[in-house]
């Protein structure tokens, strides 16, 4: 996916909203920042989740983070690819490298949500 | 913040520079795995100038020296490196080191996080001593190449016969033509140098390095890689295996304390607590799964909270989670079950001998 077609949280995730349904994973910069990414843990598909309430972990070698839902709605899917093949999160991160899918219960979140210019932008001010 | 001689190669290589105790210092130059696997199969190049550098001379430096000290400094020979702890009275840490004996003097690499707190404990305690002493961490550079082809690098760039030096042995001599103390020593688990130039060729002598190295595919690396590396060798890192509040006996650091030895800071509390047998155990951890147990996790045993993680990362030689942890004498011999409680989720890890990597002699 085009990354400037996107939305970005300002901790990192990145959104691709088609219809109801929510594609989620985690922006190049952070990957990048991230380095020597170890470990995803995923949450069970059906789990509800709630906008900027944590849903998984994303643990490196050198720390571990929450990742955060960028909008409200249920677990539709898990990208279980990379538990195997963790390096597709910084070969295709717009793409094989998504994390979760979300059926949208409100989109209202989305919204608010930095585009591909401002998220930039954050990145380079050393957010 | 300090910075050390090269701090501007660091920057302009694609360093990522994070604050080390008071030390702006680089973490990582590519990633932490990548830097780990070059100094396990092939030659890494460190900056480890923010290490503090204090030198000892004078009539009374042995002397000194020996009351400051766990080890028995008497019984180093010219030419030979030991490690030892600092201890308060009450047998508590105040600081890993490595003390050096030369020809003319003695000298002490402590950590940078200790350097300040050492150096008042010394200004503290010299009373009495004829001894000078010269804190020389921010006039000397200090770099080490650790990893199995280090020799190959460093040694026909020596003025001294570096190959046949022994392990933990030391010696003034040249590289690249410069003046340098040279020491077999490391925090890797590997083979390797460590090496103090002046600050005014500090950075002249690491591309001299690179450039040589580069045959050997040398890599430089940060502290990301030395936290790692130093872990799977089961090296114990002050503020996190010890502090003022753990005694070298429990740390599993008894091979630094040299009981017999003249009389020294914490001789009395240690011989005290070399007779106790409920004390806490630094014992390794494998972890199933991904996640990785850091400091502070609680160990869990039959329900009930029975230590803590000191240091846990994934190991990249390995290819699996291990922690250092503190438990019970109990629960310390290798195949016992515990469980990690990892951000509110019990792991269940196994009890291992240390250390986790060992190298091929």
């Amino acid at each position: 996916m085009d990354p400037k077609t996107l939305r970005f949280s300002k901790t990192h995730e990145w959104v691709h909203l088609n219809g109801d349904i929510a594609t989620v994973g985690v922006s190049d910069f952070a990957v990048k920042e991230l380095t020597d990414i170890v470990h995803l843990e995923f949450p069970e598909v059906g789990t509800s989740v709630s906008a900027g309430q944590p849903f998984g972990e994303i643990e490196s070698v050198k720390s571990v983070n929450d990742l955060y839902s960028p909008v409200a709605g249920v677990i539709e899917a898990v990208n279980s690819d990379l538990e195997d093949n963790l390096a597709l999160m910084s070969d295709d991160p717009y793409g094989a490298g998504w994390v979760v899918r979300i059926k949208v219960s409100d989109a209202s979140a989305y919204e608010s949500l930095l585009d591909h210019a401002a998220y930039e932008q954050m990145c380079q001010s050393g957010h | 913040m300090l910075q050390t001689a090269l701090h501007d190669w660091h920057a302009a290589n694609g360093g990522r520079m994070v604050d080390f105790a008071g030390w702006s210092m680089p973490i990582q130059y590519s990633t932490i795995t990548v830097e780990h696997a070059a100094v396990r199969e092939r030659v890494g190049l460190f900056d480890i100038a923010h290490m503090g550098r204090i030198i000892f001379t004078g009539p009374d430096a042995e002397k000194f020296l020996d009351r400051l000290l766990t080890n028995d400094v008497t019984r180093l020979r010219v030419g030979q490196v030991r490690y030892s702890l600092v201890c308060n009275e009450q047998g508590g840490i105040l600081d890993d080191v490595l003390v050096y004996r030369f020809e003319d003097r003695y000298m002490l690499v402590v950590n940078a996080s200790n350097r300040d707190k050492i150096v008042s404990w010394i200004e503290e305690h010299r009373g009495g001593f004829d001894v000078q002493v010269d804190d020389q961490t921010t006039t000397t550079f200090m770099f080490a190449l650790q990893g199995p082809r280090s020799l190959d690098v460093l040694g026909p760039n020596a003025s001294a016969d570096l190959g046949s030096m022994k392990y933990y042995t030391v010696l003034d001599a040249e590289v690249f033509g410069k003046k340098a103390t040279i020491s077999r020593t490391g925090y890797t688990g590997e083979d390797g140098f460590e090496v103090i130039v002046s600050l005014a060729e500090g950075s002249e002598v690491w591309q001299s390095v690179l450039q040589s190295g580069a045959e050997a595919d040398i890599t430089p690396c940060g502290l990301g890689c030395r936290d790692t590396l130093r872990l799977e060798a089961a090296m114990p890192l002050y503020g996190h295996e010890m502090d003022e509040r753990t005694d070298p006996l429990t740390a599993g650091l008894a091979f630094g304390v040299k009981m017999d030895a003249g009389e020294f800071f914490g001789k009395s509390a240690l011989k005290v607590i070399s007779a106790r047998t409920d004390l806490p155990v630094r014992v390794g951890l494998k972890l199933e799964g991904k996640r990785i147990a850091r400091e502070g996790a609680i160990v869990r045993a039959e329900n009930a909270e029975v230590g803590h993680i000191t240091s846990g990362t994934f190991s990249p030689t390995l290819n699996e989670v291990i922690a250092m942890a503190y438990v019970p004498g109990n629960l310390s011999q290798p195949g016992t079950a515990v469980e990690v409680d990892i951000r509110g989720k019990c792991v269940a890890a196994e009890v291992v001998a240390l250390p986790f990597y060992r190298r091929q002699k």
